[in-house]
């Protein structure tokens, strides 16, 4: 619980002078819109992903050529590879972490261990970047490794790591065996770690935590039954501020009435597994919960809506309180998490200016609502070929179809498993008012395959066979309409969750599912440049830096970046 | 993904709740796993790895349960998933934490009664032996549906459907392509693979007809072949002589013309209903 004086410290800090922080990140930095730095996960705390920079524009897009690559060591550390007889000196790998001896996982679907999926941020000339259990830290300017830190893991989930956040000279990462850890960003050594989740309940963390004032906020998953919930801590010294859980713990609970039991809402999942925005004028950081527990096979979790799973949730950072809530999945029963990015948007809908929040969900829908009031505006479908709901309620929440959930003869349902979009994030460009997103038309058949809900824990007793897709797609919705403005389809392989920034150099950075890294008109969808990396494993960035605009892509293990020629 | 853990996990289960006769065979199959980490335990397959519990001696597993049966199961249901007022212990934090009996230990010898828990009387080693029992259970379920609980269509509408609305004779036979195929997969693999070709779990392999493309360059000439790879920058084709030949895609230019042969598949999919997939594999199925 915070106390008055602590309330007093908070703001102190909040208003440090930036002279204070002549290094790293002043946390009142991270309320400006985004331009020459990436100080935190989204850019901004908006997660609009349109950066103020126009050196590179639509008019010298085609002279946009590689200046640099980076390619990274994950493990115990690599050697120095500048050429065959170099004498050059390898990063310093500092290693960390509780276990004895690092457990060996796979990782990253396929992707390898020291895959970089998340955000890089970029910070006074250096950039820094995570994998599961590696951390690093690269010159901005010329791509040189600067150290590389390395956690020997007691096992895990490893499926990705979203990226890092930093508070001063401080920066943040989670481990897939559940812990906080920070590090001097100047030097990679360990300050301190934290455990933030129980492993034995198998939760695994991925997600960026993410800096507001003197508080950080930290999320975790799991795949069993476990609940969900979202942490601060202080980003000093460790010490947990607040923890709220986003299922009913106890008798009393809101949303209680919506699961059939209190057991079945204590294991109920809805994680916050990646991270929201932030609105600094009402303290209110606005994010999206994950799918509820058991999945696949519903009945222990009763017939209701399963609050607070598959929803946005605006909390206020100071307190740690729910202040709205709103259910993008009500009684989720395709492990379709809610958790993708929400957009905030300072503008018009019916005519009237408003502070609204934007989110098109994994199930293929597009929600419009009021950030202040969690007032509901608009619901679309943005994945035209999403047919597992009936329609939209008087809420505006998609109402399901239980016909088209697991069954025992197999029902064909859009989207897979993997959703119409995930976690990759969107964007929107407030110069054409678009908001941008990545949406694949899969279908799969699902098939209940254990018809005894008592059995069945986490993702079990079902099985999901894809189908392949109609395509992959970058569309451009109005967030006014809800209508699709245009649709840029890609020919060849299908992917789910292509990341995207825009800027306002009147381009929209992006890719497709051949590997290749486009610049997009974000008017029209047409593609104006592009160069194929091979594989494109985030979502690009972009800063600038001793008078020069950079925009840099992960392509797994490599980091490009790329200027005007 | 399969793996041999979840398998054991299974034997054990049926070991324990169905037949003491096939306690000997579920040991005989077993290997021994004694690794602390039990890697793609989690839901995730190879991604995951957590602490597992070395499986426990069949025999103490087997008391663990009649134990559990006398002393437990009335609350917690026999098989540990939760019955009359006490919870599914099987994603209980406690059970969870547990390595040995340890933290059951402590719950079961003092109670919980503010949750309505009375305190038992027994000794850590039958506390051991039960938390042995529950130990053995996989999380997340069983695949035990049978195949022949899938096939719930009507074969005679199936056929009016393959024969009419759905066009499928527009392009297969039942006594051509495919003769025989109800033999080939079972049910659901079978219907999975009317609904895409190739698709499914199913063992038999499947030779896909490759997407066709026609290139025509702005100077008029055409070729056409398979089709390798395309994006919007380039597309790669397999000419008549075999030959690989890669053509820049600058918009329209050069004319990109591709016929993918599983097209009508893919169209299906936003038109079909379940009930007519159902009927269709029950039709199919039937062609022997």
């Amino acid at each position: 619980m915070r106390t008055a004086k602590k309330m007093a410290l908070a703001a102190c800090l909040f208003f440090l002078p930036a002279t204070s922080m002549p290094q790293g990140v002043d946390p009142t930095s991270l309320a400006k819109p985004l331009s020459d730095s990436w100080p935190t996960y989204s850019g901004d705390y908006s997660s609009r992903r349109y950066s103020a920079l126009d050196q590179i524009n639509q008019s010298n897009i085609k002279n946009l050529a590689l200046a640099w690559t980076a390619r990274l060591t994950a493990g115990f550390g690599g050697q120095a590879t500048y050429s065959i007889s170099s004498t050059a000196v390898a990063p310093p790998t500092i290693v960390g972490g509780e276990a004895k001896e690092a457990v060996q996982v796979g990782g990253n679907f396929g992707n390898g261990p020291g895959a970089v999926v998340g955000a890089i941020l970029e910070v006074n000339g250096i950039l820094y970047m995570a994998a599961p259990d590696n951390a690093w830290a690269v010159d901005a300017q010329d791509g040189t490794v600067i150290w590389h830190f390395f956690w020997k893991t007691k096992g895990g989930t490893h499926v990705g790591n979203r990226g890092m956040g930093m508070y001063g000279d401080w920066i943040y990462f989670e481990t897939p065996d559940d812990y906080l850890v920070c590090l001097d960003a100047r030097t990679g050594k360990e300050r301190w770690h934290k455990e933030i989740a129980d492993f034995n309940q198998q939760y695994f963390s991925t997600t960026a935590p993410l800096v507001i004032g003197n508080h950080l906020l930290v999320g975790t998953g799991d795949d069993l039954d476990a609940p969900g919930f979202l942490q601060s801590y202080d980003p000093e010294t460790g010490e947990l501020q607040w923890k709220l859980y986003t299922v009913p713990m106890k008798s009393g609970d809101p949303g209680l009435d919506t699961w059939a039991s209190l057991d079945a809402a204590s294991h109920g999942g809805g994680q916050a597994w990646t991270v929201g925005a932030y609105d600094s004028q009402t303290h209110l950081y606005i994010f999206g919960t994950g799918n509820p527990t058991p999945a696949n096979v519903t009945p222990t979790r009763g017939e209701g809506d399963n609050l607070f799973t598959c929803s946005l949730l605006a909390v206020n950072v100071d307190t740690g309180k729910m202040a709205w809530y709103f259910q993008t999945s009500p009684h989720d029963t395709h492990d379709w998490d809610s958790t993708q990015t929400p957009v905030l948007v300072d503008g018009a809908f019916a005519g009237k200016p408003r502070k609204l929040v934007l989110q098109g969900t994994r199930n293929g829908y597009f929600f419009v609502l009021d950030r202040v009031t969690g007032e509901h505006l608009l619901t679309s479908k943005f994945s035209e070929s999403a047919n597992w709901a009936k329609g939209v309620d008087q809420r505006g929440e998609p109402i399901r179809n239980p016909e088209k959930d697991f069954t025992v003869p197999g029902s064909l349902v859009s989207p897979s498993n993997l959703g119409a979009t995930n976690w990759p994030p969107p964007s929107f460009d407030p110069d054409t008012g678009l908001f941008y997103i990545c949406t694949n038309e899969s279908f799969s058949m699902y098939f209940l395959m254990d018809p005894d809900p008592r059995e069945v824990t986490g993702l079990g007793g079902g099985q999901e066979v894809g189908l392949g897709s109609l395509g992959t797609s970058i569309e451009a919705v109005d967030y006014k309409t809800g209508k699709i403005v245009w649709k840029h389809m890609f020919n060849g392989a299908t992917a789910t969750g292509i990341g995207l920034l825009s800027t306002a150099g009147k381009l929209l950075f992006g890719s497709d599912p051949m590997g290749n890294f486009i610049a997009f008109d974000p008017a029209k969808g047409t593609p104006l440049w592009h160069a194929r990396i091979g594989q494109v494993m985030n979502a690009p960035e972009t800063y600038r830096l001793n008078g020069k605009q950079f925009v840099v892509v992960s392509g797994g293990d490599t980091i490009y970046a790329f200027a005007l020629n | 993904m399969r793996n041999p853990r979840i398998e054991i996990w299974k034997t054990v289960l049926a070991v324990g709740l169905v037949s003491s006769i096939a306690v000997g065979q579920g040991v005989a199959v077993a290997p021994p796993v004694q690794a602390p980490v039990a890697v793609g335990r989690g839901a995730r397959g190879a991604t995951s790895a957590y602490p597992a519990h070395p499986p426990a001696d069949p025999e103490i597993v087997d008391r663990g349960r009649q134990l559990f049966g006398v002393n437990c199961s009335f609350c917690h249901g026999p098989d540990a998933r939760g019955g009359e007022g006490g919870p599914n212990l099987l994603r209980s934090q406690v059970v969870l934490d547990d390595q040995s009996g340890e933290a059951i230990a402590v719950v079961v010898q003092n109670g919980r009664p503010d949750r309505g828990m009375p305190k038992f009387n027994m000794s850590l080693t039958d506390v051991q032996t039960i938390a042995a029992f529950i130990h053995s259970f996989p999380f997340r379920g069983s695949e035990v549906v049978p195949q022949s609980a899938v096939m719930v269509g009507d074969a005679r509408a199936g056929g009016v459907f393959f024969n009419g609305a759905g066009k499928c004779a527009s392009c297969h036979s039942v006594t051509g392509d495919l003769a025989g195929i109800g033999d080939k997969y079972d049910a659901r693999t079978l219907e999975t693979r009317i609904m895409m070709p190739g698709r499914g779990r199913g063992s038999a392999p499947v030779q896909l007809p490759p997407s066709t493309v026609t290139v025509t360059s702005p100077s008029g000439e055409v070729v056409k072949g398979t089709l390798l790879r395309i994006d919007d920058f380039a597309v790669s084709v397999t000419d008549a002589k075999g030959n690989r030949r890669t053509f820049p895609r600058n918009g329209d230019s050069p004319k990109v013309l591709v016929n993918d042969p599983l097209q009508a598949h893919k169209a299906m999919w936003q038109v079909i209903s379940d009930d007519d997939i159902h009927n269709l594999t029950a039709y199919l199925a039937a062609v022997k």
